[in-house]
């Protein structure tokens, strides 16, 4: 069986048993569209958050950006499971006392306006779209290579898949299906690290292999590492290069922008109790942290995989040659990866050798001139493509690329329908039921949410097609977008008395607008290549990035929210004790709808 | 599920003021932990602990890598444990 086959088989197996747990766990009311009817256990609510949390940024970008940076990608490791203490503590419990669907509702009870509910909505409408995305990327990324098709192709079909079980299922067919969902993709991320790290280390457990021995040279893992990037050039694997204020600023917004994304909070209004909320975000952690301590043993393990494949006889011997790469099966990812246009190689000096070094590096430059290269000949490697291609690197058996295919497309699947589901709900009972059409029937309502899932993915999808940056780099920037708006209001509507309505308003549109039009002046007006002034390469702003500008503009929330609180009307007596209910477990009853 | 409890939560006793002040505590000294284990040792303070090796790199490094994930679980738990404990001591749990 060829491995187009065996993936089919493993891609078309997951899909099947998603959709046909979305059709049997077939939403009926509205409350069991949106909260499941909030009988999901801890444990489960934790699978299914943590599968709706990692997506293609977590499974198929971040060990890619963490191979080829080294320590200083750190940040998404930190910043993607700090932000679920930020959670746990200052939001989850008392978002479900409060005891209402969505996000916006929350805000717009407690700043007692509709005004406030509606930039809500609007913020969570950009941030979760940025967000998808990002998702569309991936899914273009593993459709294009899985199914040998086109990125474009790739793309349309993942689309029409999300939107089939996000629309008929709803919540309690997403939550259960993510629950499947999460199994794929975690088997499918550590089978394949489990073999590599038992290759490279003879450690089964690869977080621990990370900081192994190396086998073949009997060296610490990283150690090796560290040397054989220094001898091409490259700066070292666990040293720190770059700005150490952009590195801060940029995991303080991932943390921040964890805490302030709807369709994670949305999770916490699933489980019975309070005290179940406090659990659930640890339990959510658990699962995530499975996949985020196996991450950084991925990314190294597979750059010294990489680089040993281009240098097969060390660094100072001779390079890997052409031929070799047309003939030994060692190679036949090259050439596979090489039709997706994700990968390139070129011999440019004609010497019949593939040289991979940093042509950047002066004295990598010195010894160039002295060997007659002409430049570093692997020419592109997409950052994406890392954790695809690595069972193939390794040489590892078809079943477990296939296996590594579901899980890509479970991770990248799971996402967006969340994603979907909590801009539609924002639609359809933020926007028409709580502002438009207050007397809508729940059927209407459901069909409105139906409708919104609709546009949103379309909307996405054509986004999609000309992303921004890398998967996981594009996802950064709708974290700093939701640090920016969301976060600090929520934060400031349960710790503080004082921030009113005008004053929360001010602040998420403040947050909201610096940031966007931050990532729109490095990054272009909406998204689209060239309009940009500036790059992350020399931003505004001394170092700080546009990915790392949503902890600038949180602050700026929280500080325009005081200042103008201060200055306008006092918050009345009853929102005070709205506030001081939702601090209390005690009395937390069933959701209240209108 | 507890829907029946007719006490209005929103009279603040002394004992609701000494629950919440218990509860900011908390969360403060948890949160200075979180910034210290990742903001802390996995970056800032990183050149100083790089004295401490750990597997062919230094502390600062595992913290950055795999030791702040470790200590943001151990948090979370700490915290949902404590705080269950903390409503039964101030009755407000739910029924």
């Amino acid at each position: 069986m060829d491995q187009f086959t065996i993936n089919l088989i493993f891609v078309g197996a997951s899909f099947a048993l998603y959709i046909g747990i979305a059709v049997w766990a077939r939403a009926g009311s509205t409350s069991e569209f949106y909260a499941a009817g909030r009988g999901v256990h801890p444990v489960t609510n934790g699978m299914a958050t943590a599968a709706d949390w990692m997506s293609a940024a977590s499974f198929i970008s971040m060990a890619g950006l963490i191979a080829f940076v080294g320590y200083d990608n750190s940040t998404y490791l930190m910043g993607w499971t700090g932000g679920y203490v930020l959670l746990a503590l200052l939001l989850a419990p008392y978002l479900r006392k409060f005891g209402k669907f969505t996000v916006s509702e929350f805000i717009g009870d407690r700043f007692y306006s509709p005004t406030a509910r509606m930039v809500a909505v609007a913020c969570l409408i950009i941030a979760s779209t940025t967000y998808v995305i990002g998702q569309m990327t991936g899914v273009g990324v593993a459709f294009g290579r899985f199914l040998e098709v086109s990125n474009t192709t790739g793309l349309l079909v993942g689309a029409v898949i999300v939107f089939a079980y996000a629309v008929f299922g709803g919540m309690k067919g997403v939550t259960y299906t993510q629950v499947a969902q999460y199994c794929v993709l975690i088997l499918a991320y550590t089978i394949p690290a489990i073999f590599i790290s038992l290759q490279l280390t003879g450690n089964p457990i690869p977080a621990l292999g990370l900081f192994g021995d190396h086998v073949a040279s009997g060296e610490p893992l990283l150690t090796k590492l560290d040397q054989i990037v220094r001898e091409l050039g490259f700066s070292e694997y666990t040293a720190h290069h770059t700005d150490t204020l952009n590195m801060v600023l940029f995991t303080l917004s991932l943390m921040i922008g964890t805490a302030g994304l709807p369709h994670v909070i949305m999770r916490f209004f699933t489980v019975p109790r309070v005290a179940d909320a406090r659990w659930s975000a640890g339990w959510a952690l658990v699962f995530i942290a499975l996949l985020y301590l196996t991450a950084p043993a991925v990314g190294a393990m597979a750059r010294l995989n990489i680089t040993e494949l281009m240098w097969p006889n060390g660094t100072d011997g001779e390079a890997v040659s052409v031929q070799m790469i047309a003939e030994d099966d060692e190679y036949d990812w090259m050439a596979t990866w090489q039709k997706t246009g994700l990968l390139g190689f070129e011999d440019k000096n004609g010497d019949g050798r593939i040289q991979y070094y940093n042509d950047a590096n002066p004295e990598m430059q010195a010894k160039a001139a002295e060997n007659g290269w002409e430049g570093n000949e692997l020419t592109n490697f997409n950052r994406d493509i890392l954790v695809l291609a690595n069972p193939e690197i390794a040489n590892l058996p078809g079943w477990v690329i296939g296996l590594v295919a579901a899980g890509g497309l479970a991770a990248a699947l799971s996402t967006a329908a969340g994603l979907l589901l909590a801009i539609s709900s924002a639609v359809s009972h933020d926007l028409i039921k709580g502002q438009l059409n207050p007397s809508i029937s729940e059927k209407g309502e459901l069909l409105s949410a139906r409708i919104a899932m609709a546009v949103a993915i379309v909307v996405a999808t054509y986004l999609g097609l000309n992303p921004p940056g890398f998967a996981a780099q594009t996802v950064a920037l709708a974290f700093g977008l939701a640090a920016a708006s969301i976060f600090p209001a929520l934060m400031m509507g349960i710790f503080s008395k004082k921030v009113n309505n005008v004053g929360a308003v001010a602040g998420m549109l403040a947050g909201l607008v610096v940031t966007l039009v931050y990532i729109f002046l490095h990054k272009g007006w909406f998204f689209i290549p060239d309009t940009n002034s500036f790059t992350d390469a020399d931003p505004l702003l001394g170092t700080i990035q546009s990915t790392s500008f949503g902890a600038v503009g949180a602050m700026i929330n929280f500080v325009v929210a005081y200042v103008v609180s201060g200055m306008t009307k006092e918050t009345p007596q009853e929102i005070k004790d709205l506030v001081e209910s939702v601090r209390f477990p005690r009395g937390a009853g069933t959701a209240q709808d209108h | 599920m507890a829907d029946k409890t007719p006490q209005s939560a929103a009279s603040a006793t002394e004992a609701d003021k000494g629950y919440w002040a218990a509860n900011v505590r908390i969360i403060i000294i948890s949160l200075i932990i979180w910034a210290i284990v990742s903001f802390g040792f996995g970056i800032l303070l990183r050149p100083a602990l790089s004295g401490i090796s750990v597997g062919g790199s230094d502390l600062g490094f595992w913290f950055a890598q795999q030791g702040s994930i470790i200590v943001f679980l151990a948090l979370i738990f700490f915290y949902a444990w404590r705080m269950n404990k903390l409503d039964r001591e101030f009755g407000v749990e739910e029924e």
